[in-house]
C-alpha cells in the first residue's frame, strides 16, 4: 500500500521490512531480486530457508548487542 | 552554505527555547520543574546538533560522498550486504543500540539531582557519544564493514588490535556481572517479577519450535503472540503471588537467584541458537522498542513533575547509591546515554554492510545515538517523578539506612528527604510487593517511575501493580538476553584466544571445547555477581562504577582509533573532533579507576576496604555480612580481584592512548595519505555492472 506522510510518499511494506530487518532478517524480495539479476541460474532459497539461514547467521557467530 | 533568513530565524528560535529550557532548570531552586522543560531543552540540543555539528562532521571532517560506493554496493550478496532503506536501517541500528545501560545510569545518577546527569547526557552525546558511533561506522562504510577489532589492527598494528581485544573480553565479563545483578535485585523475594520471568522461558520455548518447525517466516505474528502471552503471565503472576503457596514456589533469596541465572547462562549459549537465545530476542526487541515508545508518549501525555531537587548533596561523594564525587564518578555512571564504547562494536558489525549511501551514516550513526541519549532522559525523568525520600529508600543499601521502614524513613527523613514509613509501606502495597527497600540497581526505581507515569495515563491506581511488573519484565528480559548473546560472545573470544595456544580449542563444533569456554564465561561474570549478591552494601554500589570504567574504556579506545584514521587521513586539523572526547574520557577512567583503587575510604577504594577487613581479621572480630573466618579472607580475595580488574582496564586505556599518540605522530611525519580505506572506485564498479 502507498501511504502519503509530510508530503512523502511510502510504501508501507517498509514498515514490515522494518521490523523484520530488527530481528536481523533482511528483506526476503530484494535477495530474490538480488539472485534474478546477479546469478539467475541459482534456485533462490524458500522464504523460509532464508528465515532460518539468517536466524542462524546472526546468532550462530556473535549476535552482537548493546548493554 | 548560504542559508535564507526563514531558516535562521527558525534556527536562532530553537537555540532561544533551548537555551531558556535549561536556564529554567539550572535556576529552579526548591520548587518542583515540569518535565516539559527537560524534554525541550533535550530536543532543541538534539536539534541544533544534528544541524549544525553532525553536517558539520559529515562534510568537513568525513568528507562523505554520495556516489562513493558503499560496501552494500560494491558486493551486494541480498543476505549480509544489501543495500538497505535509511528509516528501515535506523530502526535496526537503534534496536542494536538500545538496551539497558540508558535506563539504568541516569536512575542512579539521580541521586545527585537532575541536573548534573541531564547536562551530562547533552553534552556527552552530542560532542562524544553520538560522535563515537558515527565515525566508527562512516570509518567501517570506507573499510567494507569491517569490524572495530580488524581495523584497530588494520590501522594501528597487531599489537593495538590484541590489547583492544583483551579490553573487549574484560569488560564483557563486567558487563554481563552488573546486568545480572541488576535482575537479582529486581527478583529477590518477588515472587510476582521471578514467576513472570520464569513464564518467559515456555513462551521463548514454544516460539523456538513454532519458528524452527512450522512457519518459519512468520517470526512477525510469532512474536506478536508471545508479546501477548507475556502480558497473560504478568497478569497471572499478580494472581500467583496473591496465593501464599504458590508465591512461596517462586520466592527466592539473592544468592539463589544468582546461581540459577548461572545455570541458565551457561544452558542458553550451549543450547542451539533457535530453541531459546533468538525467539527471545525477538521478545525483548519488540518490547523494548514499545516501551520506549510509550515512555515518551506517557511523558509527554502526562507532563509529571520532578519532585528530585536539581541538585542534592550528595555530588560530595557521600551519596548511599553508589560512592565516590561528581567527578569522575557521574561521568562513568552514566555511560550508554552519553557515551557507550560497546556502540562502537555495534556500529561496525552488520549496519555498514548495508547502508545505502556515505551520506546517511549521519542520521544512522549520530542521529539514533541521540535518540538512545534520550532514551536515557526518558530514565532520569521517570527517576525524579518518584518522591526523593521513596527514590532513596528504595536505592539506599541496609548497611546504609537500616533494613525496617521506620529505620528507613527516619535516616531518609533525617537527610532532608522527608517520607514516612506508611507511605514507603503504600508504595510498595499499590505496586504489589512486600516490600521495595533495598532495592538499588536502577529497574525497580524505573519500574515506580515508569508505573507512575503509565497509570497516568492508562488504568490509574488499580493498573499500577500491573505497569510496575510490566516495566520490570520489561528490562529483566532484554538483560537476559544481553546475557545469552554477551555469554555466547565471550565464549567464542575465549576459544579464539586460547585457540592460538591449542589449536583444538578452536573448533566451535567441538562440543567439550564449546562446554569449557562457556563454563569460563558463565564463571567470569559469575564471580562477579556472587560477590556482589553478597556484598553488605548491595553490590551495585561497587560494581556499577567498574562497568561504567569498563564501558568508557573501550570508548577511549574506539575514540583513540578515529583520531588516528583523521591524522592518517590528513585531516589532523579537525582531529579534535575525536582527539577531545578521548581525552575527557581518558581523564575520567584514569582518574576513576585510580580512586577505586586508591581511595582511603572504604566505600570507594577496593584497598582500603581490604586492610579493614585484614585489621578486624587480625583482632579475630568479624565485619558484616562474612559470618566466618573464611568468609572475611574471600572479602579480602576480591578486593584483591577487583584491584586487579581496575589495573588492567587502566593498563588497557594507557597503552591505547600512547599507541595512538605515536601513529597520530607517525602519521603527521608522513607525505601523503595513509588511512587503508578502500579506493572510491566507482566508475570501475560501474564496468563489472
Amino acid at each position: 500500500m502507498i501511504c502519503t506522510c509530510f508530503g512523502k510518499t511510502f510504501d508501507t511494506r517498509i514498515l514490515g521490512d522494518a521490523a523484520r530487518l530488527m530481528l536481523g532478517v533482511p528483506a526476503y524480495d530484494a535477495y530474490v531480486a538480488h539472485l534474478a539479476a546477479r546469478h539467475p541460474k541459482l534456485e533462490p532459497l524458500s522464504r523460509d530457508e532464508f528465515f532460518l539461514n539468517r536466524q542462524q547467521a546472526r546468532f550462530g557467530q556473535s549476535g552482537l548487542r548493546c548493554c | 552554505m548560504a542559508r535564507s533568513l526563514p531558516q535562521t530565524l527558525i534556527w536562532t528560535g530553537v537555540a532561544v527555547l533551548g537555551t531558556a529550557s535549561l536556564a529554567v532548570l539550572a535556576l529552579d531552586r526548591g520548587e518542583s520543574v515540569n518535565a516539559l522543560w527537560l524534554v525541550t531543552a533535550a530536543l532543541c540540543t538534539y536539534a541544533i546538533a544534528y544541524r549544525f555539528y553532525s553536517l558539520f562532521l559529515a562534510r568537513n571532517v568525513l568528507g562523505l560522498t554520495a556516489t562513493r560506493p558503499t560496501p552494500a554496493m560494491r558486493h551486494p550478496d541480498g543476505m549480509d550486504y544489501v543495500p538497505t532503506n535509511k528509516v528501515v536501517l535506523f530502526g535496526h541500528h537503534f534496536a542494536a543500540i538500545a538496551g539497558a545501560g540508558p535506563l539504568v545510569g541516569p536512575v542512579l545518577a539521580a541521586q545527585m539531582g537532575f541536573l548534573p546527569g541531564t547536562l551530562w547526557i547533552l553534552v556527552g552525546v552530542v560532542f562524544a557519544g553520538a560522535v563515537q558511533d558515527f565515525l566508527v561506522l562512516s570509518f567501517s562504510v570506507r573499510r567494507d564493514g569491517r569490524s572495530l577489532g580488524d581495523m584497530i589492527r588494520g590501522e594501528m598494528g597487531p599489537f593495538a588490535g590484541t590489547v583492544a581485544s583483551v579490553g573487549v573480553l574484560s569488560i564483557m565479563v563486567i558487563l554481563l556481572a552488573v546486568l545480572g545483578l541488576i535482575i537479582v535485585k529486581a527478583l529477590a523475594n518477588s515472587p510476582w517479577g521471578t514467576f513472570t520471568i520464569f513464564a518467559t522461558i515456555p513462551i521463548a520455548l514454544a516460539m523456538g519450535l513454532y519458528g524452527r518447525f512450522v512457519r518459519p517466516q512468520g517470526v512477525l505474528e510469532m512474536s506478536a503472540a508471545g508479546v501477548a502471552l507475556l502480558l497473560g503471565a504478568i497478569w497471572l503472576g499478580g494472581e500467583v503471588a496473591a496465593n501464599p503457596v504458590s508465591a512461596a514456589w517462586f520466592t527466592f533469596s539473592a544468592p539463589s537467584l544468582a546461581l540459577m541465572l548461572m545455570g541458565y547462562g551457561f544452558l542458553a549459549s550451549v543450547l542451539p541458537v533457535w530453541l531459546v537465545l533468538a525467539p527471545r530476542d525477538y521478545l525483548s526487541t519488540f518490547l523494548k522498542i514499545g516501551t520506549i515508545c510509550g515512555l515518551a508518549l506517557g511523558i509527554a501525555i502526562t507532563l509529571p513533575v520532578l519532585h528530585m531537587p536539581a541538585i542534592t548533596r550528595f555530588i560530595d561523594g557521600t551519596g548511599p547509591v553508589f560512592a565516590g564525587s561528581l567527578f569522575p564518578f557521574l561521568f562513568i555512571t552514566i555511560a550508554c546515554g552519553s557515551v557507550s564504547g560497546f556502540h562502537a562494536l555495534v556500529a561496525s558489525g552488520t549496519t555498514p554492510k548495508m547502508l545505502q549511501s556515505e551520506p546517511q551514516a549521519r542520521a544512522i550513526g549520530y542521529g539514533a545515538m541521540l535518540t538512545e541519549s534520550f532514551v536515557a532522559i526518558m530514565a532520569l525523568i521517570a527517576a525524579s517523578v518518584l518522591q526523593p525520600g521513596a527514590y532513596f529508600a528504595m536505592n539506599a543499601p541496609p548497611a546504609a539506612v537500616g533494613a525496617t521502614v521506620q529505620q528507613v524513613s527516619a535516616t531518609v527523613t533525617g537527610w532532608g528527604f522527608a517520607i514516612t514509613p506508611e507511605a514507603l509501606t503504600q508504595l510498595a502495597h499499590q505496586v504489589g510487593e512486600t516490600t521495595i527497600l533495598a532495592r538499588a540497581g536502577g529497574a525497580p526505581t524505573l519500574a515506580v517511575g515508569m508505573a507512575k507515569i503509565f497509570s497516568g495515563v492508562l488504568g490509574g491506581q488499580a493498573l499500577m501493580a500491573f505497569w510496575y511488573h510490566f516495566a520490570i519484565l520489561f528490562e529483566a528480559l532484554f538483560i537476559l538476553t544481553t546475557i545469552d548473546a554477551g555469554t555466547r560472545v565471550a565464549r567464542f573470544m575465549i576459544q579464539d584466544f586460547s585457540g592460538a595456544v591449542f589449536p583444538a580449542f578452536r573448533r566451535t563444533g567441538n562440543l567439550g571445547a564449546n562446554a569449557v569456554a562457556t563454563a569460563l564465561a558463565v564463571g567470569g561474570w559469575g564471580f562477579f555477581l556472587y560477590q556482589g549478591v553478597t556484598d553488605p552494601l548491595g553490590g551495585i554500589n561497587t560494581l556499577w562504577p567498574l562497568f561504567g570504567i569498563a564501558n568508557q574504556m573501550l570508548a577511549a579506545i574506539a575514540l583513540s582509533f578515529c583520531t588516528v584514521v583523521l591524522f592518517k587521513m590528513k585531516r589532523q586539523r579537525v582531529a579534535w573532533v575525536a582527539a577531545v572526547p578521548t581525552a575527557w574520557l581518558g581523564v575520567c577512567t584514569l582518574t576513576a579507576g585510580a580512586e577505586k583503587i586508591f581511595s582511603p575510604t572504604p566505600a570507594i577504594g577496593f584497598l582500603a576496604h581490604a586492610a579493614r577487613y585484614r585489621t578486624a581479621l587480625d583482632a579475630g572480630a568479624l565485619l558484616a555480612p562474612a559470618k566466618s573466618i573464611a568468609a572475611m579472607r574471600q572479602v579480602i580475595a576480591n578486593d584483591t580481584v577487583d584491584v586487579t580488574l581496575t589495573m588492567l582496564f587502566m593498563a588497557v586505556v594507557i597503552t591505547m592512548l600512547i599507541t595512538g599518540a605515536l601513529a597520530a605522530w607517525r602519521a603527521v611525519r608522513e607525505i601523503s595519505v595513509t588511512a587503508r580505506e578502500v579506493p572510491d572506485d566507482m566508475h570501475l564498479l560501474r564496468q563489472n555492472i
